[in-house]
């Protein structure tokens, strides 16, 4: 009976399973067979040019500088994006949150907006508020006293920049998701807490962030991924410059292989971000099963 | 509403082609693909053509040139190729190598109508691959000296500089008239064709070897790359992004800057954008020379018509490049776009030669130098655009960064190593 059920199942499972190895494993173990190759243009052209390499693209990957550029680009990213990004939207679905706030529902869209917006129409307009000539924010900070600021041009200013845009940008995705985790709290948890006499920094921190933090987890988790594939605000914004100080090993990867057609360098670009990206997610996963 | 009208209009003209198309099943269709600004007029072209010849139709696709590169390659894989391409030069070596073009000069040299002598010299040959053409320069561009003639006048000097030296001298005094936080001249610290254009004049060779090793360390590069740094260290020219944002034309209006080196679509956007009262206040000039007088040469550049090797029409699609490339044809795309005629018949035609600011391409056109037509030439490029901000920036040191750049041209170039000899040599070996 439980066989039966069994393959009752598998069969149910069967087109998903079809579609997933038809449009995704096969892929994966092509772009895998690809990045031991030297195809490129000429290999395009007359298949008889394509020459086996076995590990020369990843041995050249990790001899180039600009892989370790994109890397620490990329690291330093996810490090400084990803915790304000995730803070920012604790900290506005707190708010929102809160009973004392009037308009949530206008507030929550106002938040939610960057998030549906198509970031080239917004990398345009922050395109302008950064101009050190005529830009908004070097505006304000001028009324501070603070000399202009080249944020796209100034190799130093570039990252932040783009963190910032980020940041704004996506915050508005994971309030929801924190405004779904702080509903879920059970008022009764906070009546307790009060009839204790905690105030509310206690409350905040002994009930809402330890019934947060399943939520807290999976929004880390899913907000590292994504920052892991930074792409497309630098791509918009900069194109990786200014001297690649915004270059992500996206940015290079699609470079390689769209832009010069390299696609067995560019596969084993991929391989390796596959890999940094399995590891940011096991890693984490690992070191909290010893405590759920 | 303009928009909308037009979008209706052409959803009837394809409804009224798609009506059309059964009742004339016997006329041969041309695919023809055009990029950008050429691809939106070019149309207009067409009727004249089809009036003409009987039994033929031209479908014209557009494509933005920032897509092309990849959707020729991907149609190239998906051997979806059109019959007839409009190729900028410089990737026309990279379509050679797949195999993605037909050579075209048996049919140049039986054409009655296509006189190759009354190209630009140096303009065909941008079309070669080792000695064999495989397109025919439909448009042609280049880069002169664009300046604002009222501050070069109150710098002192009532004609544009002919040589490096005097240029130098005229970029320090108008450093001096336009004042601190503004620049004598416009130089983007991400590009490489200046630096190029500098290095070409003084007849360095950029590759060696036959094309199969950096030769960026020569002593003309290097003298040519020190010229350029020089500029950004004197603060001639802006180390920031400034004239990236897309205010060019409005920085070059409030005199932030006083020169700049850019192509024939800026006669049209400078006329465009300046305000009226600036129109008599800029000039364009050939670009000066290293040590005589002027001109020094210049980037050739543009666009040429290619036939695809696996087209079935070739012979129609051969008919369409012939009238393109008649100079008729050529001053109306001219009018209609402002790309300049690769035929110089076709500038007497239109009265081009005539006109102050276009005299500046007609003489700079007659002094071309071309980059290596290489596949690889646009990587290498972009490594020169790289290293040169390394070395603007301060980042490297002007030598550090030549070496840099010649180590990564040629693991660039270590295919075509492979392909034009050691390939050859491997298998030798391996018999033995």
């Amino acid at each position: 009976m439980r066989e039966a059920a069994a393959r009752g199942g598998g069969w149910l499972a069967a087109p998903a399973l079809l579609l997933l190895a038809v449009f995704f494993f096969l892929p994966v173990a092509a772009s895998l067979g690809l990045s031991f190759t030297d195809f490129d243009i000429y290999a395009l052209g007359s298949p008889e040019l394509l020459r086996f390499v076995g590990l020369d693209n990843y041995l050249r990957l990790l001899g180039s500088p600009r892989f370790w550029i994109a890397l620490r680009n990329t690291l330093l990213f996810c490090a400084v994006a990803g915790p304000l990004s995730v803070a920012t939207s604790l900290a506005a679905a707190l708010l929102l949150h809160s009973p004392r706030v009037r308009l949530k529902g206008f507030f929550r869209t106002a938040f939610f907006l960057p998030v549906v917006t198509t970031l080239v129409a917004v990398a345009a307009t922050w395109r302008y508020l950064y101009h050190p000539r005529h830009g908004l924010l070097d505006r304000a900070l001028g009324l501070l006293g603070i000399a202009p600021i080249d944020w796209l041009g100034d190799p130093r200013w570039a990252l932040p920049a783009i963190i910032l845009l980020a940041v704004w940008k996506n915050f508005g995705f994971n309030m929801v998701i924190f405004l779904a985790g702080l509903q879920s709290i059970p008022p009764s948890l906070y009546e307790a807490a009060r009839i204790d006499g905690a105030s509310g920094w206690r409350q905040l921190r002994h009930v809402t962030l330890p019934m947060l933090t399943p939520t807290l987890f999976f929004v880390a988790l899913i907000t590292t991924i994504g920052y892991l594939q930074l792409f497309a605000e630098p791509y918009v914004m900069t194109g990786g410059g200014p001297s690649d100080a915004t270059l992500s090993i996206v940015l290079l990867m699609y470079e390689e292989g769209f832009r010069w057609w390299n696609l067995g360098y560019a596969a084993a670009i991929a391989v390796v971000l596959f890999a940094i990206i399995l590891a940011a997610t096991l890693l984490p996963l690992g070191l909290l099963r010893r405590r759920w | 509403m303009r928009r909308l009208a037009r979008l209706a209009s052409s959803g009837l003209l394809a409804a009224a082609a798609a009506i059309g198309c059964g009742a004339r099943e016997e006329a041969t269709a041309i695919d023809f693909w055009a990029l950008g600004r050429e691809g939106e007029v070019v149309q207009r072209l067409m009727p004249e053509f089809e009036r003409r010849s009987p039994g033929l139709r031209v479908r014209v696709q557009q494509i933005p040139w920032s897509a092309a590169h990849e959707k020729l390659l991907t149609a190239y894989a998906g051997d979806a190729l059109p019959d007839l391409l409009q190729l900028g030069t410089t990737w026309i070596p990279e379509f050679v190598a797949l195999r993605a073009v037909a050579p075209v000069g048996a049919r140049m040299s039986a054409s009655t109508s296509i006189a190759p002598d009354d190209y630009f010299p140096g303009v065909l040959e941008m079309s070669e691959v080792d000695g064999i053409l495989y397109g025919v320069p439909w448009y042609v561009d280049t880069r002169v000296l664009f300046y604002r003639s009222d501050l070069l006048a109150r710098a002192g000097f009532q004609e544009p500089p002919r040589t490096w030296s005097a240029w130098l001298e005229a970029m320090i005094r108008l450093e001096a008239v336009v004042g601190a936080d503004h620049y004598a001249i416009l130089l983007s610290p991400d590009t490489w064709e200046p630096q190029v254009i500098l290095a070409l004049q003084l007849g360095a060779a950029l590759l060696r070897d036959g094309d199969r090793r950096g030769d960026f360390q020569s002593p003309r590069f290097r003298e040519a790359f020190r010229w350029y740094l020089d500029l950004f260290e004197r603060g001639l020219a802006p180390r920031g992004s400034e004239g990236r944002v897309g205010n060019v034309y409005r920085d070059f209006a409030a005199g932030h800057f006083a020169m700049l080196v850019s192509g024939p679509w800026d006669l049209g956007e400078l006329a465009r954008r300046l305000p009226a009262e600036l129109d008599s206040a800029w000039a364009t000039a050939p670009l000066p020379a290293p040590r005589e007088n002027g001109p020094g040469a210049s980037l050739a550049g543009g666009a040429s018509l290619a036939l695809t090797r696996t087209s079935p029409r070739q012979a129609e699609a051969w008919k369409l490049v012939e009238y393109l490339s008649e100079p008729e044809q050529q001053v109306a795309l001219h009018r209609l776009c402002g790309d300049l005629p690769a035929r110089r018949a076709a500038w007497r035609l239109s009265g081009l030669v005539s006109d102050p600011r276009a005299r500046a391409f007609w003489v700079q056109l007659g002094a071309l130098a071309a980059t290596p037509r290489i596949p690889e030439w646009e990587r290498i490029a972009s490594r020169i655009a790289h290293y040169s901000e390394e070395a603007v920036r301060g980042h490297l040191a002007p030598e550090a960064a030549l070496a840099a750049l010649d180590r990564d041209v040629d693991a660039i170039l270590e295919k075509r190593r492979w392909l034009l000899g050691g390939r050859r040599a491997g298998a030798a070996e391996a018999k033995r």
